[in-house]
């Protein structure tokens, strides 16, 4: 069998971060969170327990709403949504998501899309996963440029939600709401502390000699790359095949 | 009732605040061009809850006042150059939102209430920059307890499209909820569909249920693929290849003019 792909990696973190989760939503542009999930499913139905239920958003087969792009709102508000996951054009180390751009706001230089369901999902949904595959000083800031949702709240904020983890291309983070701020769990094959803290612009808790991210066992390489890409394939085609693609080219 | 688009866009006069559906859940692309012919001004856009195509278009063509969103972006061919330009131009006022307080303030406007309080928010720049939303405590609660408070939504126009209305002016809308939502809030409503069909689709049990009624409709015209770039759920995918032409195209304000100047703005 071919070497575990950083990607793998990831997504084989992300089906341990969810398990446990009855009800995870994903993103519409976000295979890697949704192969995370699917895996988890795969991994559970193969020990005869009961999956989670995935929506994917924007998607017409894993959709299975009926009263229009509210439902996901109204389902997380009252509680029927565990995990779900944040991007951010720039996160920092309280936990804070930038998601509409960088500079003088409104009128801001770079102008990503927009905060979309953040400013709700992230105070309602109890296992938010911070994820970004680019570990770079300026998507890790020490303070973001707008706050479209905060890591923490004041006391007294209806709150039942938010992060518990932050995912990188370099390594795995838990986040501690108490501090409030990040701590290095792990760091994935083929990088190291020292190059994390070069890429990271925020502060952040770290053992010594922090452990490195577990690899998907075998038989759960297995389902990655058989049943999860072809249930991935059906949404995220493209995705699919670069990952097989990239698992040929180790073969070879 | 039944009508046609360029008719259909004389509804908008200048300054209307004009609500628009996400990229699919049934975008009226076959209005915009109308719409941007037709030339009324300073509108005030209300995407729901997030925009694209259309929303870039109206304020590349110099349509657009303020936008009121949740997002704005091509998906996967990137972020939306003219809207993009004209935030960093200060040439819209932004009222940046969150996907769910959107639909909460038509949720209000629905229920002919002033608000709908929403969790979330507090703490967000969101809400700093938001003069109309406000903070009270829950008055329902022994003390503390604070809570945003969103504005009813009250559109003068909505504009969509779906795949079948019937000749009494009834429209399909399945279940892409969010469409009524904008209509009960909306004094005009204008859609546009694939298809216009003879019998009547509160007819049948099975059909009804994902109807709006023509009681919420003012116009309908036929429009075959008529959210062509865009897909429409049940009958086409996106044709993603043309988005990522016009992402391309519109990163300048020239070529955003060539692109829109093109006589032929059908599907191929």
């Amino acid at each position: 069998m071919a070497e575990v792909l950083p990607r793998e990696v990831l997504i084989g973190t992300i089906a341990r971060l969810l398990d446990g989760v009855r009800h995870v939503a994903v993103g519409a542009s976000s295979p890697i969170p949704a192969a995370g999930a699917m895996l988890l499913r795969a991994v559970k139905e193969a020990s005869g327990a009961v999956g989670p239920r995935i929506s994917i958003l924007g998607s017409v087969e894993h959709n299975f709403f009926t009263n229009g792009s509210a439902e996901l709102f109204d389902c997380a508000g009252q509680g029927r949504i565990d995990a779900f996951f944040l991007g951010g054009g720039q996160i920092d180390g309280f936990g804070n998501v930038n998601l509409v751009g960088t500079g003088d706001y409104p009128h801001s230089s770079v102008r990503w899309p927009g905060s979309f369901g953040s400013a709700y999902l992230y105070y309602v949904v109890p296992r938010v996963i911070l994820f970004r595959e680019e570990h770079t000083p300026r998507v890790f800031v020490e303070k973001v440029d707008f706050i479209s949702a905060p890591g923490i709240s004041a006391e007294g904020v209806f709150r039942s939600g938010g992060p518990i983890a932050l995912l990188t291309g370099k390594g795995l983070f838990r986040f501690d709401k108490a501090r409030p701020g990040f701590e290095l769990e792990s760091v994935h094959p083929g990088h190291d502390l020292a190059e994390i803290k070069q890429a990271t612009g925020f502060r952040f808790g770290h053992d010594a000699e922090p452990q490195q991210t577990a690899l998907p066992d075998g038989s759960t390489l297995e389902l990655l790359r058989g049943r999860v890409f072809d249930e991935l394939a059906e949404t995220y085609p493209e995705f699919a095949a670069q990952m097989r693609r990239d698992l040929g080219a180790v073969d070879a | 009732m039944l009508s046609e688009p360029r008719a259909m866009a004389k509804h908008i006069e200048p300054g209307m605040r004009v609500a628009l559906p996400v990229d699919y859940a049934g975008v009226s692309m076959a209005m915009t061009r109308p719409i941007i012919e037709h030339g009324a001004g300073n509108l005030d856009l209300v995407c729901v809850p997030t925009g694209g195509l259309q929303v870039d278009q109206l304020v590349g063509a110099g349509l657009v006042r303020s936008v009121e969103t949740s997002a704005v972006s091509l998906g996967e061919a990137g972020g939306a150059p003219r809207f993009n330009a004209a935030v960093k131009a200060g040439a819209v006022r932004l009222k940046d939102a969150t996907c769910p307080a959107i639909h909460a303030g038509l949720m209000a406007a629905q229920k002919g209430s002033p608000f709908m309080p929403l969790r979330g928010l507090i703490g967000t720049d969101l809400l700093r920059y938001r003069d109309d939303w406000r903070v009270v405590d829950n008055p329902l609660a022994d003390g503390g307890d604070p809570i945003v408070l969103i504005p009813a939504i009250t559109p003068d126009v909505t504009i969509f499209h779906v795949p079948l209305a019937d000749r009494f002016g009834n429209v399909w809308i399945g279940r892409r909820r969010e469409l009524a939502a904008m209509a009960y809030a909306s004094r005009t409503v204008l859609v546009t569909v694939e298809r216009v069909v003879e019998e009547n689709l509160l007819a049948d049990e099975m059909s009804a249920a994902g109807v709006l009624p023509a009681l919420y409709v003012t116009a309908v015209a036929r429009a075959p693929k008529g959210a062509w770039p865009y897909g429409l759920w049940g009958e086409y995918p996106a044709d993603s290849a043309e988005i990522a032409r016009y992402a391309n195209a519109a990163r300048t304000a020239d070529g955003f003019s060539a692109y829109m100047a093109r006589a032929q703005m059908e599907p191929a």
